[in-house]
C-alpha cells in the first residue's frame, strides 16, 4: 500500500458522511485527484473516544446525514472505482461487531478497500478479526503509540500488513503547533523492529509539519486539517475545489492557495 | 479487624480481564500500557499489607466504616409483607459508597507517584468522593461531568468546587455520563506519565471493574455479617440499583456462593422503554463494546450508542459493568427495571415513613424491594443497598 524508499507520502483522512454522503464522495475524489497516497475513509461513530473536538463534530454531522458502516463501505466503493490510491477504512470497533466481524470483512474486501485500522481493538484483542480481514484480503493496520514499548512494536509489525500507523504524540486527534520530539523517536524505535511501512499521524496539520516527517517515516497522515476545511465549507459548491487546494497546499505543491486564512495557523483555539 | 478483611483475588477475572465472554480491554494502543501499568501496581498493592492496612484505616477513621444495617419498619409495613433491611452506604463520608473505590484507587495513585486525578461523574457522588480524597491524599484532581448533569445535581458542583476540584463541563453528545467518561478518557490519554484516571464504576477496560469491585466488596462483607448477627440467617434478596453497578457488585459479592439469596439488580427503566428514554441495558441492549469493556450496551442497529434517560443522573448510562453481563447470563443474578416515578414515589415513601432521603439511585433498589416484599409475604428478608443520600436531588424531586 505504501512503500519504503520512495517519495514520502501522505494518507488523508476525511469521515465517511460529511456533511454527506454525496459531498463526501467529492471530498475523496479531490483528495485522490490532489496527489494523496492513500485515502482514509473514517467511519463516524457516536463515541469517538481517540477523536479530537473537529474530528467528534464530523463525527456528529455525519451521524446526522445518516450514515452508518454500511453506508461507509457503499462510500468505499464508489471511491474506488474512481480513485487512484488505496483506500483504508478507519472505524470504531462497536459498529463493526454489530455488523459482524467476518461480514464486515467480506463487504470491506467487495468494495474494494485495500485495508482497515479500528482504533479501539488493541493487538492484544485483534487476532479473530484480524484473521478475518486477512482471509478476505484486507490489510490490518495497527496503531504504534509513544507508550508502546519493543516488544509490543514487533507483534504489531508481526501481526499487521500495509503499513504500521505512528500516533506522534500522547492524545487524542487534532491540529497541533509543531509536531513533538516523541515522534522521531518512536519512528527509529519501530524502524529497529520491522521493514513493514511507517505512516505518522496524530497533529500533522501544517505543510511543514508533513517535510518534517516525510525526513523520518514513509508517509504523513493528515485529517483535522482536511476535515477542517469540510466544516468550513459544508454545503459550498467550491468544497471540493477547498479540499484539493488544502491536499495541494500541505504537500507543498501549491504556491499558497488552500492555506488556512492569513494570521491563523490553522489551528483553533478549541484545539489547544 | 479480622472481619473486614478483604480476600483480594478471591475472583478474579481471567488475565485478559474476562468475566466469561464479557470484559477485556478495547482501548486505543496508547492506553494499552498504562493500564498494564495500573494492572501491576493494583496486584502488588493488594499483596501488600502496609496497603491494605492504610486503606482499611481509613474505611474505618474517614469513610466512617462499618456503615450502619438498619430494619426499615415502617417502610416494610407500607410495602406489606418481607422484613426490609437497608445498608446505610448513605451514611459513609461523603455520602454514598462512591468513596470505598475513590479512596482505594487515591492511594494507588499515590504509589504509582502520579499527582494529578481525572474522572468522571454522573450524579456528581463519584465526583465529591474522588475531590474529598484527592484533598485527603494532596492530589491535583479534575472531574468531567455533563452539562445535563452539571444542571441537575448542582450541590455536588459546589461540594466539588469546595473541595479543591476543578470540574470540567462536558457539552458534547448527550451530555451525561457518557460523555464525561469519553472526555476523562481522552484527557488520561493525553496525559497518562502523570495522571491516574479515577474510574467510578465496575466497568471500562481491565483492570477497573475488578479494582472498582475489589474496593467496593466491603459493602457486602459488612452487611452479610451485620444481617446474620441482626437476624440469625441470610436475607431472601439482597437488591441493589445498577447504573456502571459498583454498588451492586459491592454488595452482592459476599453473597454470590450463597444459593438460597437471590441478587437483584434494578436498572433505570426511566419514562418507558421506548429508545431512548431508559437506561435499561440488559432489557432492551445487546452485546457490544463501550469505554473499553465488551457488555450489553444500547446501540442502534448501526452500532452507534443510544443515548439514555433516568431522573437518576447516575443510572443515566448506556453500559453495564461486565461483571453483571457475565452473573446475568450465568444465571446467578437476576435484572429488573423501575421507572422514574417509581423511583421517586419509592423517595417520598423512605422519607415519610423513615426520616431518610435516599438518593434517586438508591430509590429504584427500594421502589422494587418494596414489591418484592410484598411478593415474598412475611417470613422473608429483604437487603437493600441504600447507596447515597437524596441531598444532591432535593430540586429534582421538590420540582
Amino acid at each position: 500500500m505504501l512503500r519504503r524508499a520512495q517519495a514520502p507520502g501522505l494518507v488523508a483522512f476525511a469521515t465517511a458522511g460529511d456533511p454527506d454522503l454525496s459531498r463526501s464522495e467529492a471530498v475523496f475524489l479531490a483528495l485522490d485527484a490532489a496527489g494523496t497516497s492513500v485515502l482514509e475513509i473514517g467511519v463516524p461513530f457516536s463515541d469517538p473516544l481517540a477523536d479530537g473536538p473537529v474530528i467528534q463534530r464530523a463525527s456528529y454531522r455525519a451521524l446526522r446525514s445518516g450514515t452508518t458502516l454500511e453506508r461507509a463501505i457503499g462510500l468505499a466503493a464508489r471511491v474506488r472505482r474512481q480513485a487512484r490510491a488505496p483506500i483504508v477504512l478507519f472505524t470504531y470497533l462497536n459498529p463493526v461487531l454489530r455488523l459482524g466481524v467476518e461480514r464486515f470483512a467480506g463487504e470491506a474486501a467487495q468494495a474494494g478497500v485495500d485495508g482497515v485500522l479500528v482504533v479501539d481493538l488493541p493487538l492484544d484483542e485483534a487476532g479473530p478479526f484480524r484473521d478475518a480481514a486477512a482471509g478476505a484480503g484486507l490489510d490490518t493496520i495497527f496503531l504504534v503509540a509513544p507508550t508502546s514499548g519493543p516488544e509490543r512494536i514487533r507483534r504489531a509489525a508481526a501481526l499487521g500488513s500495509g503499513f504500521l500507523y505512528a500516533v506522534s504524540r500522547l492524545g487524542v486527534t487534532g491540529p497541533r503547533e509543531s509536531l513533538p520530539g516523541l515522534a522521531q523517536a518512536l519512528v527509529s524505535r519501530i524502524r529497529t523492529e520491522t521493514t513493514l511501512p511507517v505512516a505518522l499521524g496524530f497533529g500533522i496539520s501544517h505543510p511543514a509539519h508533513v517535510r518534517e516527517a516525510a525526513r523520518w517515516s514513509d508517509a504523513a497522515v493528515v485529517g483535522s486539517a482536511i476535515v477542517q476545511v469540510v466544516e468550513q465549507y459544508g454545503s459550498d459548491t467550491r468544497l471540493a475545489e477547498a479540499v484539493h487546494g488544502r491536499l495541494r497546499w500541505l504537500l507543498g505543491t501549491a504556491g499558497g492557495t488552500g492555506a488556512p486564512p492569513a494570521g491563523s495557523t490553522g489551528v483553533p483555539a478549541v484545539d489547544s | 479487624m479480622t472481619a473486614h478483611a478483604i480476600e483480594w483475588g478471591r475472583r478474579d477475572p481471567n488475565p485478559g480481564g474476562y468475566f466469561g465472554e464479557f470484559g477485556g480491554r478495547f482501548v486505543p494502543e496508547t492506553l494499552v500500557e498504562p493500564l498494564e501499568a495500573l494492572t501491576r501496581a493494583y496486584e502488588e498493592a493488594r499483596r501488600d499489607p502496609s496497603f491494605t492496612r492504610e486503606y482499611l484505616g481509613l474505611l474505618r477513621d474517614y469513610v466512617g466504616r462499618p456503615t450502619a444495617l438498619y430494619e426499615a419498619k415502617r417502610l416494610a409495613a407500607a410495602c406489606g409483607g418481607a422484613r426490609i433491611f437497608l445498608k446505610r452506604e448513605d451514611l459513609a463520608h461523603t455520602g454514598a459508597h462512591k468513596i470505598n473505590n475513590a479512596l482505594g484507587q487515591a492511594l494507588l495513585a499515590r504509589r504509582m507517584g502520579k499527582s494529578r486525578v481525572v474522572a468522571e461523574t454522573g450524579a456528581g457522588q463519584h465526583g465529591v468522593a474522588t475531590a474529598a480524597a484527592c484533598a485527603l491524599i494532596g492530589l491535583a484532581c479534575e472531574v468531567y461531568m455533563g452539562t445535563d448533569d452539571v444542571a441537575r445535581q448542582a450541590p455536588n458542583v459546589a461540594r466539588m468546587r469546595l473541595l479543591g476540584a476543578k470540574v470540567i463541563e462536558v457539552d458534547s453528545g448527550s451530555r451525561t455520563l457518557k460523555d464525561a467518561v469519553n472526555e476523562a478518557m481522552r484527557d488520561w490519554v493525553a496525559r497518562p506519565d502523570d495522571t491516574h484516571y479515577l474510574l467510578g464504576s465496575a466497568l471500562g477496560p481491565h483492570p477497573y471493574p475488578l479494582m472498582v469491585r475489589e474496593f467496593q466488596s466491603v459493602i457486602g462483607r459488612e452487611a452479610r455479617r451485620q444481617f446474620t448477627e441482626a437476624t440469625g440467617g441470610l436475607p431472601d434478596a439482597v437488591v441493589a440499583c445498577v447504573g456502571g453497578g459498583s454498588n451492586a457488585i459491592g454488595i452482592f459479592d459476599a453473597f454470590l456462593d450463597d444459593a438460597s439469596v437471590r441478587l437483584v439488580g434494578v436498572e433505570a427503566g426511566g419514562e418507558s422503554l421506548a429508545p431512548g428514554r431508559h437506561a435499561a441495558r440488559f432489557a432492551a441492549g445487546s452485546t457490544g463494546v463501550l469505554h473499553g469493556t465488551r457488555t450489553f450496551v444500547l446501540q442502534d442497529e448501526g452500532g452507534n450508542i443510544l443515548s439514555t434517560h433516568s431522573i437518576s443522573a447516575g443510572l443515566d448510562y448506556p453500559a453495564v459493568g461486565p461483571e453483571h453481563a457475565w452473573l446475568r447470563a450465568s444465571g446467578r443474578c437476576q435484572y429488573t427495571t423501575a421507572d422514574d416515578c417509581a423511583a421517586a414515589d419509592a423517595f417520598h415513601a423512605l422519607a415519610r415513613l423513615e426520616g431518610i432521603l435516599p438518593a434517586l439511585e438508591s430509590a429504584h433498589a427500594l421502589a422494587t424491594a418494596c414489591r418484592l416484599a410484598a411478593e415474598l409475604g412475611t417470613g422473608h428478608t429483604i437487603l437493600v443497598n441504600l447507596s447515597g443520600r437524596g441531598d444532591k436531588d432535593l430540586s429534582n424531586v421538590a420540582s
